[in-house]
C-alpha cells in the first residue's frame, strides 16, 4: 500500500524493519509469552548485538592493537582471575559477614586496578586517529557472522543479568532489567576505545551488493530493461530512453539491495518460526508453560523452576541480540547514542501485548502492525488533522502547531492501542491457542 | 586557611547540587513509592506525569508573565505551581476513573497494571510534546543567586567561592515544607491512618469501613501534589524537557526502591542516598588533595572514581546491589 501511495523503496526499508522488530518481539515473547519473565532490558541487548556487528565486521585496527592491545589484554586476565578468584572464594567458604566483604573489597580493589591499569592504554587507543578509527577495530569478517555472535553476547548478558535478578519479583525485575540495560548503553556510549562511543561507528560492511556497483553491472541492467520494456518502448527518442532507463536503474538497484536484506532477514524469521513453534507445541513447552501457570505445582513436580527460567531468558534475550545485529547490518552503522528505552523497550514491549503474548505468529503479527503504524502515525495524523481543520485558514494558530506537532502523535497513537487492547482484548489480537490432544 | 578552602569547596561543588537534585528525586520517589504502596502497582508514567504537571505550570507561567504579575525577587513560577497542581490532579483523576479503576475492581496482578501505566506514560508523553513541544524551556526568573561566588570570595578572603542559586534554596525549602506536611498528614491525621491501614491490609481496612473511593482519591490527590512540585522545582533549577523527564524516573525508581519501596521515608531517604552517591563518585578530587595534602603529595590525576558520564549507571548499579542483597530497601519492615 505504502508501495503505491509513496515509494517502492519506502515500502521495503519498513518492510526489512517490520521483519527485525518482529524478531525482538519473537525473542520477548518467549521470555513473557511462553515463561510470563519481564524483561525490560531489550534495548541493552539489541545494543549488545548491534556492538557484535561492530566487532565482528570491521578490520582490525594494527595500530591501535600495537598501541595499547596489551594493556587492554591484561585488563580482561585481571577481570577473568578476579572471577575466578570470587567463584573460588563463594565455593570455598561458608557464607557470612567477612565473606561478603571481602568479596566486596576484591571487587572494589580489582576495579581500581583495573581501572589504572588500563588507563594508557585507553589512551592511546584513542588517541590512535581519533577523526577516524581511534579504537580496536573488529576481526574483519564478514558481517552475517556478527548475527551469531551477536545473540552469544546477547545471551551471555542474560546469564549474568538472570543470575542475578531472576529471583525478583516481576514488578522489581522490570524495574532491575530497565536499569540495567541503562548500564550497558552507558559502557557502551563512553567505552570508546571498544566501540568509538557517540563518535558512531559508519560504513559497515554490507552482506548485500552495493548501489553504486550495481548500477555498472550488465545484468543488472539488463534486467531493469526487461522489467519496464513496455514503459521503456513508449519513448521513441533513443537519448530519452537511454536517460529514462538511467533513472530506472538507479531506483532499481537501491530497491534490490533491499530486497537481499529482505530476503536474508526473511531466512532468519521462518527458521525462528520454526524453531520457536516446535519448541511450543514439544514437552519443553508444556514445562514452561505449567511453570508459567503455576510456578509452585511445577516444583512439586521436580522441573527445576529456576533453571528453566534462566534457560528462557537466555534465550529470548539471545534472540533479541540476533535483532540488534541484523539492526545494525541493515543501517550500516552502529550509534549508541540511538538506544532509546522508548523505541527499543517498550515499543517493543506494545508490539508483544497487542500481537497476543503466547502466540509466535502474534508477535510477528504485532512487530507488523505497531511498527508499520509507528512510521506511518505522523503521514496519518497529518491527513486527519488536515481533513477535520480543512475549513480553518492555514494561518491559525492552533492548526499550525498541531502540524508542527505531528510527529508526536505516534506515541499516543501508540498508548491508545495499547491502553484499549490491555482493555478489550487483554490476550492481544491473535491470542494464544494451546491444542489439548 | 587551606582547610577551610577544602571544605568550602566540597559544599560548593558536592554538598550543595547533591541536597538539590536528592529533594528533587526525593518527592518523586515518595510519589512512586505511595502510588505503589496503595493502588499497589509501579507508575512507569512517573517521569511524564511529572512533566504533564511542570508543564502546566510552565503555562501558568507564561500567562502570569504576559499579565505581568512577577514575585519580584522569587520567580513566577512559584505563584503559577497551585495551578499547575490543580490540572496535573484533574489529569490524574481522568487517567485513573478511564484507566485505572477498571483493573483496580478486576483485581488484576501488578504486571497487568504495570503494562497499563506503559500505555499512560505512552498517552501522557503525547500530550505533553503536542501541547508544549520537546524543545528546551527555562521558565525561570527573579533573582538567580542569594550568594555569587566573587562576592563570597570577596567577603570572606578566602581562595574558593561559595554560590549559592536561589533555585536550591526554594527546591530545599520547599522540599523540607511539603515532607514534613505530608507526614503529619501520614502520621497524625485520620485520613492518613486510614491510607496506612489500607496499604497494610486492604480486606482488614475495608472491613473496618474505611471508603477505597476516598482512599484512592486521596492518594492521587497528594501524589498530583508531588509530581508538579518535583517537576517544577527540577525545570527551575535546570530547565524542562520532556525527554529528561522520562530519563528522570530511572533514578527516582532507584531511590523509591533503596529506600524501601512503599515506604515514604524510606523513599525521601533513597532521594538522598542516589543524589550523593551519583556526585561524590563522579566528583573529581584533586582540587580538594591540593588544599588537604602537603604539596609533596599532591595528586597527579584528577583522582576521579568514575567518569561523568557514568552518573546514572552509578544509581543503578547501587539499586542493583540493594536489590539483590536486601530486596525490601534499606528501610524494610514498614510498608507505609
Amino acid at each position: 500500500m505504502v508501495g503505491i501511495f509513496q515509494s517502492w523503496n519506502i515500502a521495503l526499508s519498513i518492510f526489512n524493519l517490520c521483519l527485525i522488530s518482529a524478531v525482538m518481539t519473537m525473542g520477548a515473547n518467549i521470555q513473557w509469552g511462553y515463561a510470563g519473565l519481564i524483561n525490560f532490558g531489550i534495548m541493552g541487548y539489541t545494543a549488545l548485538g548491534g556492538l557484535a556487528a561492530v566487532l565482528i565486521s570491521v578490520d582490525p585496527v594494527q595500530e591501535a592493537w600495537r598501541a595499547g592491545g596489551f594493556d587492554i589484554l591484561m585488563a580482561l586476565w585481571l577481570i577473568v582471575v578476579m572471577v575466578l578468584v570470587i567463584r573460588f572464594i563463594l565455593k570455598r567458604f561458608e557464607k557470612s559477614k567477612i565473606r561478603t566483604y571481602s568479596i566486596a573489597a576484591i571487587i572494589i580493589s580489582g576495579i581500581l586496578l583495573i581501572r589504572f591499569s588500563a588507563e594508557p592504554g585507553i589512551e592511546a587507543i584513542e588517541a590512535v586517529d581519533p577523526a577516524k578509527t581511534g579504537f580496536l577495530g573488529g576481526f574483519g569478517l564478514p558481517i552475517v557472522f556478527s548475527w551469531i555472535v551477536g545473540a552469544l553476547f546477547a545471551g551471555g548478558l542474560a546469564f549474568i543479568v538472570g543470575k542475578v535478578a531472576l529471583g525478583l519479583r516481576a514488578d522489581y525485575l522490570a524495574i532491575a532489567t530497565l536499569l540495567i540495560s541503562e548500564i550497558v548503553i552507558a559502557i557502551i556510549k563512553h567505552e570508546d576505545w571498544l566501540t568509538r562511543g557517540v563518535k558512531n561507528v559508519i560504513g559497515l560492511k554490507r552482506p548485500a551488493p552495493y548501489e553504486v556497483d550495481l548500477q555498472t553491472t550488465d545484468w543488472f541492467i539488463n534486467l531493469v530493461e526487461k522489467f519496464n520494456s513496455g514503459k521503456l518502448s513508449v519513448i521513441e527518442n533513443l537519448a530519452d530512453r537511454q536517460a529514462a532507463l538511467n533513472q530506472l536503474v538507479i531506483e532499481g538497484s537501491s530497491v534490490f539491495v533491499k530486497l537481499c536484506y529482505s530476503g536474508l532477514f526473511l531466512v532468519v524469521v521462518i527458521i525462528l518460526l520454526i524453531l520457536t513453534q516446535k519448541a511450543l507445541y514439544s514437552p519443553w513447552g508444556r514445562m514452561m508453560r505449567a511453570i508459567r501457570d503455576n510456578e509452585e505445582a511445577a516444583n512439586a513436580m521436580g522441573k527445576n523452576v529456576v533453571k528453566q527460567h534462566l534457560l528462557i531468558f537466555i534465550l529470548g534475550s539471545a534472540i533479541v541480540g540476533i535483532a540488534g545485529a541484523m539492526l545494525v547490518t541493515q543501517d550500516g552503522l552502529f550509534t549508541p547514542g540511538s538506544y532509546r528505552p522508548m523505541r527499543y523497550t517498550f515499543l517493543i514491549w506494545v508490539m508483544v501485548i497487542v500481537g497476543g503474548s503466547g502466540n509466535n505468529f502474534g508477535a510477528i503479527l504485532g512487530g507488523f502492525v505497531v511498527w508499520f503504524l509507528w512510521i506511518e502515525a505522523a503521514p496519518i495524523s497529518l491527513f486527519l488533522i488536515n481533513f477535520f481543520t480543512a475549513g480553518i485558514p492555514e494561518t491559525n494558530a492552533l492548526k499550525a502547531h498541531l502540524i508542527e506537532s505531528v510527529p508526536y502523535f505516534r506515541f499516543l497513537l501508540m498508548g491508545l492501542g495499547l491502553l484499549f487492547i490491555m482493555r478489550y482484548r487483554p490476550k492481544g489480537i491473535l491470542p494464544e491457542k494451546i491444542e489439548i490432544k | 586557611m587551606d582547610f577551610v578552602n577544602a571544605i568550602i569547596l566540597l559544599l560548593n561543588y558536592i554538598f550543595i547540587p547533591a541536597l538539590t537534585y536528592g529533594s528533587q528525586l526525593a518527592l518523586g520517589a515518595i510519589f512512586v513509592t505511595l502510588i505503589y504502596g496503595i493502588l499497589r502497582f509501579a507508575n512507569f508514567a512517573t517521569g511524564d506525569m511529572m512533566s504533564f504537571g511542570t508543564m502546566a505550570t510552565i503555562l501558568f507561567t507564561w500567562y502570569f508573565q504576559s499579565l505581568g504579575v512577577s514575585l519580584g525577587v522569587l520567580p513566577t513560577a512559584l505563584l503559577a505551581i497551585p495551578f499547575g497542581i490543580i490540572f496535573m490532579i484533574l489529569y490524574m483523576l481522568l487517567i485513573d476513573k478511564f484507566v485505572f479503576k477498571y483493573y483496580r475492581h478486576q483485581k488484576s496482578p501488578p504486571v497487568q497494571f504495570a503494562m497499563v501505566s506503559i500505555g499512560v506514560m505512552f498517552v501522557t508523553q503525547a500530550v505533553v510534546r503536542i501541547i508544549i513541544g520537546p524543545a528546551d524551556r527555562r521558565f525561570f526568573d527573579g533573582e538567580k543567586f542569594i550568594i555569587k561566588a566573587r562576592e563570597f570570595k570577596e567577603m570572606t578572603g578566602l581562595n574558593e567561592g561559595l554560590a549559592l542559586k536561589s533555585t536550591q534554596v526554594i527546591t530545599i525549602f520547599v522540599t523540607i515544607v511539603l515532607v514534613s506536611l505530608l507526614f503529619w498528614f501520614l502520621n497524625r491525621t485520620k485520613t492518613g491512618k486510614s491510607m496506612k491501614a489500607y496499604s497494610d491490609n486492604e480486606d482488614l481496612a475495608l472491613l473496618s469501613g474505611i471508603d477505597p473511593k476516598k482512599i484512592v482519591l486521596v492518594t492521587w490527590v497528594i501524589a498530583g501534589i508531588l509530581a508538579t512540585i518535583g517537576g517544577a522545582l527540577y525545570g527551575l533549577d535546570k530547565s524542562f524537557k520532556p525527554f529528561t523527564y522520562f530519563n528522570n524516573m530511572l533514578p527516582i525508581f532507584a531511590a523509591a526502591i533503596v529506600g524501601g519501596i512503599g515506604n515514604p521515608f524510606g523513599a525521601f531517604l533513597g532521594g538522598y542516598v542516589i543524589a550523593f552517591s551519583e556526585i561524590l563518585l563522579t566528583y573529581a578530587y584533586k582540587k580538594f588533595f591540593m588544599y588537604v595534602l602537603p604539596a609533596s603529595l599532591e595528586p597527579e590525576g584528577l583522582v576521579q572514581l568514575l567518569s561523568t558520564d557514568y552518573k546514572f549507571a552509578v544509581s543503578f548499579s547501587i539499586l542493583v546491589i540493594v536489590l539483590l542483597y536486601r530486596p525490601s530497601g534499606i528501610f524494610k519492615g514498614k510498608v507505609l
